[in-house]
């Protein structure tokens, strides 16, 4: 989704044993505060430190049975 | 596109009479009851598959020459009911389905994803990531392109069926499916992308006549769930299913077409659905399916059905694949 998308009050949902989607209009930016492309309007953040594409989640929690603290 | 070629009495009856004016079809029903009768399985047999795709094929892009009418021929649809009951009694007596599901949003979603889980063993995207060789990746691609080049429009069928969250989580994947406004990231459109960067002909239905019965039979399914309001619980597990067991074989399968030097452009369709579909597990699992099991109770059935259908047809379609490449053959359909 594009960056100028009608903002909506943002949303998290931390998944059971699962990632951390993040629905509305929250900046994703890296250590140096440089934004992290974002191409849909909802994304699922890495909670289990194993995916191949942080910090976007690829499913890898799944293969390594992460059970979310 | 064009009518595929006959492979029995039922698909060569449709093409007799579907170039000429609807209401020319009372041959039909009773091809469909021969051809149903003469099957020894019709889940993998060729005329009927076949002979499903094209009577649902009207209701998606219709075929060159053939009057848009056929599409809601009282004929034609008395005989696709039948081959459509034959299929799904078929499934529902073959398919095993989880008991004792509770219909609440959490055990529903614990149950797709224990279905679902990941299994070690081979696999096309283990074999794709590793193995395959530049033609098999070829045969992979046009597997997948009876589907993959109307990903989405089958399930999108059931929006209209469905209300309150689960009808928003359906419209929040399918929104993504269709590249959330911008054509050219349509999955389907990505799909188009890899096949031409593949050297492959990306237009709709060229290779249908390739296309083996039990591929034509997971697409088929699809159809037959989409179009009926009573299966929308099956289109709800059907896509669970389908998302769950999909962002960790795109990242092979990206893998596979890396490994013989495919460019970013002809992966980008892979590397897409391992982010695409992480996200959109989450959704149909929790908020489309188990948001509808909780709404409306009677449907846990179907929906556990769907996605138990979904993955035992993708497991055959596996398997038939496998076993081609394995003995050195084309997993494509040749002869007439």
């Amino acid at each position: 989704m594009t960056s100028d998308a009608v903002p909506q009050r943002a949303t998290i949902v931390a998944c059971p044993d699962g990632p951390i989607l993040v629905r509305g209009d929250v900046a994703i930016v890296d250590d140096d505060g440089v934004p992290i492309p974002r191409r849909r309007s909802t994304v699922a953040l890495c909670r289990c430190g194993a995916s191949a594409i942080k910090p976007y989640c690829d499913g890898t929690h799944k293969a390594i049975d992460f059970r979310a603290p | 596109m064009k009518l595929p070629h006959p492979r029995g009495p039922l698909s060569a009856t449709l093409d007799d009479v579907l170039y000429a004016q609807p209401g020319s079809g009372a041959r039909l029903a009773e091809a469909a009851r021969l051809a149903l009768e003469s099957a020894s399985d019709v889940v993998t047999d060729d005329d009927v598959q076949l002979s499903l795709y094209v009577m649902y094929e009207l209701a998606y892009r219709g075929f060159d020459d053939v009057p848009p009418d056929w599409e809601w021929d009282p004929d034609l649809l008395h005989a696709r009911a039948l081959v459509e009951h034959s299929f799904e009694q078929e499934l529902r007596r073959r398919v095993e389905v989880p008991r004792g599901i509770a219909p609440d949003r959490a055990s529903v979603a614990a149950a797709l994803f224990a279905m679902t889980a990941p299994t070690p063993g081979p696999s096309v995207a283990r074999f794709v990531a590793k193995r395959a060789s530049r033609r098999q990746l070829e045969e992979f691609l046009v597997l997948r392109s009876i589907y993959q080049l109307k990903e989405a429009d089958p399930h999108t069928w059931t929006i209209p069926r469905l209300t309150g969250r689960p009808k928003a989580a359906l419209v929040e994947i399918q929104a993504d499916e269709y590249g959330g406004g911008v054509a050219d990231r349509m999955h389907c459109a990505l799909f188009a992308q890899t096949m031409r960067g593949a050297g492959l002909d990306a237009e709709y239905g060229t290779y249908v006549d390739q296309i083996p019965a039990v591929t034509l039979a997971g697409t088929n399914l699809m159809s037959l769930f989409g179009l009926h309001r009573r299966l929308r619980g099956a289109t709800a597990g059907h896509l669970a299913a389908f998302e769950m067991t999909s962002s960790l074989p795109n990242r092979l399968y990206g893998d596979g077409f890396r490994r013989h030097g495919f460019d970013a452009a002809t992966t980008l369709y892979f590397d897409e659905h391992v982010e695409a579909d992480a996200v959109h597990e989450q959704i149909a699992g929790r908020e489309l399916a188990g948001e509808l099991a909780q709404q409306e109770p009677e449907l846990c059935g179907d929906i556990l059905f769907g996605a138990a259908a979904c993955l035992y047809l993708d497991d055959l379609v596996g398997e038939h694949t496998l076993s081609a490449w394995a003995a050195d053959v084309s997993a494509l359909r040749v002869g007439p």
